[in-house]
């Protein structure tokens, strides 16, 4: 559903993005790792149009992301990194506004609140203005917001960073529970995020592709271990 | 279309949503009517609405360049900084409506926000037509002409405000380009320039031709003039497309 094909970001003299390319099926959890600052956050902003690539080009269910920016979009449900929410809205007519701008009817728009609001556990709290909730409550703001026009592509900058134990045991279990049906990318640097969700995982590094493999293949090219493993190819290019 | 519509309603709600357009709304009534009656001394405003014995609204137009000077860069100086800053603009960028779209939307909810604020100063039409019997031809042509210069200066702030992430910086920034425009035709400047021998004939013209005070002159007036109407429309039009193009630049940074 997803095929990046070689994409190429700089800015300025910094190689964010460097010749990535991969592809992810339907059914797919991807685990997208790397050390900050290894160009995941990018490669996800060009996969939602936020960002041109510089050369290179990926389509996203069928949609090629330079010739149809908007219809990517469309098949996308995204949560940038942080999660950034309008924080004067109140819940309800946040996810209203989202749906509105995704074209779908007012019917289909409350239907499809009820739905999300179930799934993300946000029934306490839908009357509510966005800046006055905690960060457990904005992060599932911001993962409703993406499933409320139920996608086929996720994707997902960091989606349990600054959660509570619990919080991310519940996110991760609705990561999953999609995950047979969707298309899913889910960026992270927590390795024991990759054993809950991700039925593959990429290792990225200095905007290079440097591993692409099963959870259980990468850990035992690490001796069994996952941190080894990532240690091991995200430090080999700085010896060298 | 709906989603230009979508974001065009929360930007105009969003307006409402904070104690501030009220505040802006507030002053920019308190000070214009009360010029018009009470001009002060020494701007060149001429003489106060009663003194003047004239069943027209001449004093309160002639107010309304400067006024919107002001305005046009407050009201727009939240539009894309604050996106930018919350991070927001990713959000919304990431939705399926284009940057152009949403860019005129938030443009054109300024505009109307500066609207509801001219048409509150409609009182004045009713006080002069329970007074005298004015020439209606004026008073469309000054208020279509106001409209107008709003919404050129408005489109002059969210040119700022797509430039900087700091919202005061994004109001300065407005202010003194909106004050340039303002000051270009004073007679101060256009004797400067005559005055300084490097300076050609032709640049004291075209700094005059610039000025907006002077294109609206004509139109409080009713003098309907093609030039006095492109102006503000080509300023508009050129700072939103501007606004569009900084934004590709600035919005990931």
């Amino acid at each position: 559903m997803i095929k990046v094909d070689r994409i190429t970001k700089r800015f300025g003299s910094i190689v964010a993005v460097d010749g990535v390319e991969f592809e992810v099926q339907r059914g797919e959890v991807l685990g997208f790792l790397g050390p900050n600052g290894a160009g995941k956050s990018t490669t996800m902003k060009i996969l939602t149009c936020f960002l041109e690539p510089d050369s290179g080009t990926a389509t996203v269910a069928g949609h090629d992301i330079l010739r149809d920016p908007v219809g990517v979009r469309r098949q996308i449900g995204y949560v940038p990194e942080n999660a950034p929410l309008y924080g004067d809205m109140t819940v309800a007519s946040f996810l209203k506004f989202v749906g509105s701008v995704r074209g779908m009817s007012s019917g289909s728009i409350r239907g499809a609140i009820d739905r999300v609001v179930e799934q993300c556990a946000l029934s306490g709290v839908v009357q509510q203005t966005i800046e006055t909730l905690s960060k457990g409550y904005k992060r599932r703001v911001g993962l409703a917001q993406a499933l409320l026009h139920d996608p086929d592509v996720l994707i997902l900058d960091e989606p349990t960073d600054g959660l509570d134990p619990n919080q991310k045991h519940h996110v991760r279990e609705m990561i999953r529970g999609m995950g047979a049906e969707k298309c899913i990318v889910i960026s992270t640097h927590i390795l024991e995020e990759v054993d809950a969700v991700c039925s593959r995982a990429i290792i990225i590094g200095r905007g290079r592709l440097l591993a692409d493999g099963k959870p259980d293949e990468l850990k035992a090219r690490g001796g069994g271990r996952l941190d080894v493993y990532f240690r091991k190819v995200t430090t080999d290019g700085e010896a060298a | 279309m709906s989603a230009t519509v979508a974001v065009f309603k929360r930007e105009l709600r969003s307006y409402f949503g904070t104690p501030l357009a009220y505040v802006f709304l507030v002053i920019f009534l308190v000070v214009t009517l009360y010029s018009t009656f009470y001009p002060m001394q020494g701007m060149g405003l001429g003489v106060g609405f009663f003194q003047a014995r004239d069943a027209s609204l001449r004093t309160m137009f002639s107010l309304f360049p400067a006024m919107f000077a002001f305005l046009g860069p407050a009201a727009a100086m939240r539009m894309w900084a604050e996106e930018r800053r919350s991070g927001t603009v990713e959000l919304l960028l990431t939705l399926p409506v284009t940057i152009r779209q949403a860019v005129l939307a938030k443009f054109v909810a300024g505009w109307v926000f500066l609207g509801i604020g001219l048409l509150l100063t409609t009182s004045m039409v009713w006080t002069v037509s329970w007074l005298g019997d004015p020439d209606t031809g004026p008073i469309w042509s000054g208020y279509i002409g106001a409209f107008l210069l709003a919404g050129a200066f408005l489109a002059i702030g969210s040119f700022f405000s797509a430039l900087s992430k700091n919202q005061l910086i994004a109001l300065l920034l407005g202010l003194v380009a909106s004050a340039l425009l303002i000051l270009a035709g004073s007679p101060a400047a256009v004797r400067f320039l005559d005055s300084q021998s490097w300076a050609p004939h032709f640049l004291s013209d075209l700094v005059e031709s610039l000025s907006v005070v002077d294109n609206y002159e004509g139109m409080q007036l009713g003098m309907i003039e093609p030039r006095a109407f492109l102006f503000p429309i080509v300023v508009m039009s050129g700072f939103v497309a501007a606004t569009v193009v900084m934004l590709n630049e600035t919005k990931a940074r």
